[in-house]
């Protein structure tokens, strides 16, 4: 392969960038410690680097972009159905999340709606994939804070879900399911009552989690306390998700601002906060979440309305002028897609928000003056997925 | 391992040598995108369980590594790292390319930012195609790649061609 002049450029600015954050650092008082761009506590390419007063972080700065792919260039080159294909690996975690929102917009735009049935399974869907991003979240915290355990506990458990969404869908990671109109597939048989103890396993996990690691001193040491984040400033950055219901602002947009398409209203839960905006609130409010989803699934499995599962849509599909902005509650935070269309077979503009970037954002903010070991514990319960942040 | 490297080592002693390199593969995770959860999956999950293969998947460095997975989408930027990864691993070592990313830049063939195929920058020996892969279908790649390491000759390790899961 011919390496042309504009990717030399793109990796000689790339280099000077880099070059500028160290130069930054080290011209200063201090030590710099770099972590990263692979380690095990940024969930996958985030570089972090740190100048350090002894044990004590003086200022730490994220750096973010190698894991970018280019998501909102490549969305202008596809067809909307293909873009389905690649929006999925945006948060790999919680992929069928991903997609929703833009179908959503889509299906705005195009003033069609999915029929009840294919409404009720896309959010059932939706609650697994969150139940697959934040199972791995309660193991891989414990991870980061050295209990390993916990972390195979949630692996096993999470195997449960992926084969249920694998069941369904046919994929185990990328499901590639949700369609402009409704779904590509019914419900397999079987697979209404394999779910319930499927979920019946979830909720055993959350139990376990809750006796293995949140009453466990050493872990309440690690993290009660650490990396507070006062409800201001977290709004200020524009985060979302659990990371600001851990600071006690009662916010869940799939409780406030469902868009149609999605039937949150057919299920009774609840939305948990805490006051303490500290790493223990965070995990403690995605254990919660978990156990909500559990519930969610669990009511909506039992009111699956019969009927078609996909609306009467054209078969090449082209979206009328318009712009259409859909933003849902995703495993990680608000997610969003701003898409814009000229009537064409590909979008003409997708921008999209997602949640990470904003939460990450406020690394800066929240390390000044804490310990090394605190980072890991703090990134570890900010709980960013790096395709999240770069795209 | 001077006469190693040379091939002038008698067969018996060579294959003892290849048994316990085939049974003791130190697999550093370069856990870049997606591919990482099934990775993850694959080296620390009871499922699936690498361990019983003769795989240990906790090296704290590249430096104590036999093996590296380069699992998911490695992009310009991240390029240098990569090399600069595979360049501290002590010789001999082994590549994984696990996912359409790190084989050919996969759904990001078009992206100005991917790199397409770390094979551009480092050797790989096992393909691992998918999007991302198995769990299962990394562990397939991880025992041809032990099978080829038991009948190695090291002499010619270089020559063969690398092998494509499924």
């Amino acid at each position: 392969m011919t390496v042309t002049d504009s990717q030399k450029m793109a990796y000689v600015a790339a280099q000077a960038a880099d070059a500028r954050v160290n130069l930054q650092f080290e011209t200063e008082d201090g030590m710099t410690l770099n972590m990263g761009p692979q380690h095990p506590a940024t969930h996958g390419t985030l570089r972090i680097v740190a100048q350090l007063d002894g044990e004590q972080v003086v200022r730490c700065e994220p750096i973010p972009g190698y894991m970018h792919r280019g998501y909102e260039k490549l969305c202008e080159v596809r067809t909307y159905p293909q873009v389905t294909t690649l929006i999925n690996r945006i948060d790999w975690l919680g992929s069928f999340a991903n997609e929703v929102p833009f179908i959503l917009a889509a299906e705005k735009l195009m003033d069609v709606e999915a029929p009840p049935r294919a409404q009720v399974i896309r959010t059932i869907l939706f609650e697994l994939s969150r139940l697959g991003n934040i199972s791995l979240f309660l193991g891989d915290l414990g991870i980061q804070l050295g209990g390993i355990t916990i972390g195979f506990y949630a692996f096993r458990d999470r195997e449960f879900v992926l084969n249920q969404i694998e069941a369904a869908t046919g994929g185990r990671f990328h499901p590639n399911f949700d369609r402009i109109g409704g779904l590509k597939d019914d419900l397999p048989k079987g697979w209404i009552a394999e779910t319930h103890l499927a979920m019946e396993r979830m909720r055993r996990l959350c139990d376990e989690f809750e006796e293995l690691v949140l009453g466990n001193e050493i872990f309440q040491a690690r993290t009660r306390g650490i990396g507070v984040i006062p409800t201001d400033i977290a709004t200020s950055y524009g985060m979302s998700g659990a990371n600001l219901r851990a600071t006690g602002v009662d916010w869940d947009l799939r409780r406030d601002a469902c868009p149609p398409g999605l039937s949150y209203d057919l299920a009774d839960w609840k939305v948990w906060t805490h006051p303490d905006g500290d790493s223990y609130a965070r995990t403690w409010i995605r254990l919660q979440e978990v156990r909500e989803s559990t519930h969610i699934v669990d009511q909506l499995l039992d009111s699956i309305p019969a009927g078609p599962i996909m609306a009467k849509v054209p078969r090449i599909i082209k979206v009328p002028e318009g712009e259409a902005w859909v933003a849902t509650e995703n495993p990680l935070g608000e997610m969003g897609y701003y898409v814009v269309s000229k009537g064409d077979l590909v979008p003409f503009r997708v921008k999209i928000r997602s949640a990470s970037f904003n939460n990450i954002s406020v690394v800066p903010w929240v390390t000044r003056g804490v310990f090394v070991p605190d980072v890991i514990t703090i990134l570890a319960s900010l709980y960013f997925i790096l395709g999240d942040i770069d795209r | 391992m001077g006469l190693v490297e040379s091939g002038k080592l008698p067969k018996p002693l060579t294959q003892l040598l290849s048994l316990s390199r085939k049974y003791s593969l130190w697999v550093y995770q370069w856990g870049l995108a997606c591919c990482a959860i099934e990775m993850g999956s694959a080296f620390a999950s009871p499922r699936y369980d690498v361990m019983r293969l003769g795989v240990i998947p906790f090296p704290a460095s590249p430096r104590q590594a036999d093996l590296v997975v380069i699992s998911g989408t490695v992009t310009d930027k991240m390029a240098p790292a990569v090399k600069r990864l595979y360049d501290q691993m002590p010789d001999p070592k082994y590549v994984i390319s696990m996912g359409s990313c790190a084989n050919c830049g996969g759904p990001y063939w078009d992206s100005y930012s991917v790199t397409k195929g770390v094979d551009q920058i480092i050797p790989v020996d096992v393909y691992v195609p998918g999007c991302p892969p198995r769990p299962e279908a990394l562990l397939e790649g991880i025992v041809l790649l032990q099978e080829r390491i038991g009948r190695e000759d090291m002499a010619d390790r270089w020559k063969g061609d690398p092998i494509v899961v499924g």
